[in-house]
């Protein structure tokens, strides 16, 4: 019984280690995943280092060029009306554009999943009110809503948060309750209920672990949806309010000097266009590195070698079929 | 087919309903209107006269009452602002958002056909690869830092287009459309090749090769009609999105569409407007969504069999 049960960990821990080396060979999947890293460490420690360079103004060096090591490494981006540094700038502002992203999926990706998994395990009437739910909050204009709420409740973070995390619910809440209306049927949740398991138990147990790399995949890609969500409200003056600094903001800020200072809109946009690509890479890696039908793709060898040996083993196994 | 179009009207009513409750109690709770119009020096009895004016002092059951019994008369009352008749300032506002929308859409969806099956005619080859990255970096552009950095290269520094407005004639549309186009160029192009290239290893696209048919043919006439409906359903989400109103873009560029009238009437406290704008685009709304499943029906024999059944 011991062995029976050991064997599935261990398969589990040798299933990690191939998604490591899958991950490896795809260059632009690891690049991706090295540069939303690299984002999440600054964000974590940078302010640390520049936050009073951040807001320390000096008039005599304002909307300085960028590209010039001259006055200071600080400075290579350039600098705002204020004479601030745009890097130092950059920094802090990526840990309040995270700090409103990485919150607001991870609060739409619990609670979305919980409630679709719930709602499709049991089926029947809970499910019909829980979608009907979801097709409500689909269909109010979701940038409304949340104009409306920032007017009734101040533009905080946290109010902010919780707009982008309950515009986004439907969709962790869809895709949960599709899965696991499907898995529910199936032999091994049938088994697990003749043995009496509780429900909440053969959710946690049985229909979470076949869904959760579905979910996972959808939170990397709709992280991209909320940092773009956060930065047009931010851009439209109603979700991260000065002196905080967000990157939508900086963008905004920026588009009063178009003219005479192009680097205060353009560095902040770069950095949002960079993150939000590197998860949309990595979430179209996750999708088919978790697809157990889909996997090969990423297995085969790269190169003009590798694509030779493929187009030779092709032909080899067409010409039959052709004759 | 009447009868799945009833059902289906009938399931898109309860959104609908619910849109239109919840904008009004949204509306009510953003602050006072009396507040926001009179200027501080008003004395309480033109506060008064304000308030009974526009029934601001009724219960707000009673002023939902007026509100629900407005709608079924297609009266919304009069903008706080303007004064003029809520209902005209929306539909005078909806077809430019309308046009904006329709002609993003066309581009978008001829663009990522010709591009999705591009890519997918040869899947992990270097055009796959390159179309797939773009199409990836396009999905997740900011629409306000392209506009603005549209608005750098091509009206400041080079001066070819105008920087806003709508009286610029066809220069004026380039900047709004393009910026629209992008995002869904973007996303409806990977769901095309990722369509596109599932359908093409099917048996019958190898049936009908072995038939003797064309590249162009396989691909128009055998796989492009079954990846459509992926691609529709797409398609359709992001249209909702568009008709809901390009806030941003709009607002960028000045353009009279719904999306600016709403978030102008939500910072002047203007039910009216805002409401008029809400019920007129959840109706759209609704609408597509209808016109969508007939879409469904037309191209999927399998749908369509359901729906007579």
């Amino acid at each position: 019984m011991t062995a029976v049960l050991e064997a599935p960990s261990e398969s589990r821990v040798s299933s990690q280690v191939a998604l490591w080396r899958l991950l490896l060979r795809d260059w632009v999947a690891t690049g991706a995943a090295l540069v939303l890293a690299f984002v999440a460490l600054v964000a974590a420690f940078g302010p640390m280092f520049v936050g009073d360079e951040a807001a320390q103004q000096n008039l005599l060096d304002a909307n300085a060029e960028p590209f010039r090591l001259s006055d200071g490494w600080l400075n290579v981006l350039g600098t705002d009306a204020l004479g601030r540094s745009v890097l130092a700038r950059l920094i802090v502002a990526s840990r309040t554009t995270l700090s409103v992203a990485v919150p607001a999926v991870l609060l739409s990706l619990v609670i979305g999943s919980l409630i679709g998994m719930w709602a499709g395990y049991h089926r029947g009437r809970r499910e019909t009110v829980v979608m009907r739910i979801a097709d409500i909050i689909l269909s109010f204009p979701s940038l409304l809503m949340a104009v409306v709420v920032l007017y009734i409740f101040s533009p905080s973070s946290a109010n902010l948060i919780l707009v982008l995390a309950i515009t986004r619910i439907p969709i962790y809440l869809r895709t949960a309750r599709a899965e696991s209306a499907e898995l529910q049927s199936r032999l091994f949740v049938d088994a697990a209920r003749t043995f009496g398991t509780r429900s909440s138990a053969i959710i946690f147990r049985h229909v979470l672990p076949i869904v959760l790399p579905t979910l996972l995949t959808v939170a990397t890609l709709d992280f991209c949806f909320v940092m773009l969500s956060e930065s047009s409200l931010s851009f439209l003056g109603i979700g991260i309010q000065p002196p905080s600094v967000s990157w939508g903001l900086m963008v905004a800020q920026g588009r009063t000097y178009l003219q005479t200072a192009w680097w205060l809109s353009f560095f902040p946009g770069l950095a949002i266009v960079v993150t939000t690509v590197s998860a949309t890479i990595l979430a179209s890696w996750a999708r088919l590195a978790t697809d157990p039908a889909q996997r090969w793709r990423l297995t085969l060898p790269r190169g003009r070698r590798g694509r030779r040996a493929i187009r030779r083993a092709a032909e080899k196994a067409l010409t039959p079929e052709v004759q | 087919m009447t009868g799945f179009l009833r059902r289906r009207a009938i399931t898109s009513l309860l959104p609908l309903v619910a849109v239109l409750l919840g904008v009004f109690f949204l509306a009510r709770l953003t602050g006072d209107p009396a507040n926001l119009y009179l200027p501080v020096s008003a004395t309480p009895e033109q506060r008064q006269q304000f308030i009974e004016q526009n029934g601001l002092d009724d219960s707000v059951w009673a002023q939902m009452g007026d509100y629900l019994w407005g709608i079924l008369h297609l009266d919304f009352g009069e903008s706080l602002r303007t004064g003029e008749s809520a209902a005209t300032m929306a539909l005078r506002a909806f077809p430019a958002t309308l046009q904006l929308a329709f002609s993003t859409m066309l581009i978008a969806v001829v663009g990522a056909v010709i591009i999705g099956s591009w890519a997918a005619y040869r899947p992990n080859s270097i055009a796959d690869r390159i179309s797939s990255f773009l199409s990836m970096t396009a999905a997740s552009v900011p629409d306000f830092w392209f506009a603005i950095i549209g608005v750098w290269i091509f009206a400041v520094g080079l001066g070819w287009l105008p920087t806003s407005g709508v009286t610029g004639g066809m220069a004026s549309w380039v900047l709004p459309v393009a910026t629209l186009v992008i995002r869904p160029l973007g996303v409806l192009t990977q769901v095309v090749r990722g369509a596109m290239v599932s359908a093409l290893s099917a048996p019958y696209v190898r049936l009908a090769r072995s038939k003797g048919a064309g590249d162009l043919r396989v691909v128009t006439h055998h796989a492009l009609r079954n990846a459509a409906a992926p691609a529709l359903t797409v398609a359709g989400d992001l249209m909702v999105g568009l008709v809901n109103g390009a806030v941003v873009v709009e607002t960028i560029f000045g353009w009279p569409g719904i999306g600016k009238l709403m978030i102008d009437s939500i910072l002047g406290r203007d039910f009216a407007v805002l409401q008029a704008c809400v019920l007129l685009t959840a109706v759209s709304i609704f609408v597509l969504n209808i016109l969508i499943d007939i879409g469904y029906a037309l191209l999927d024999a399998r749908v369509r069999e359901k729906v007579s059944a």
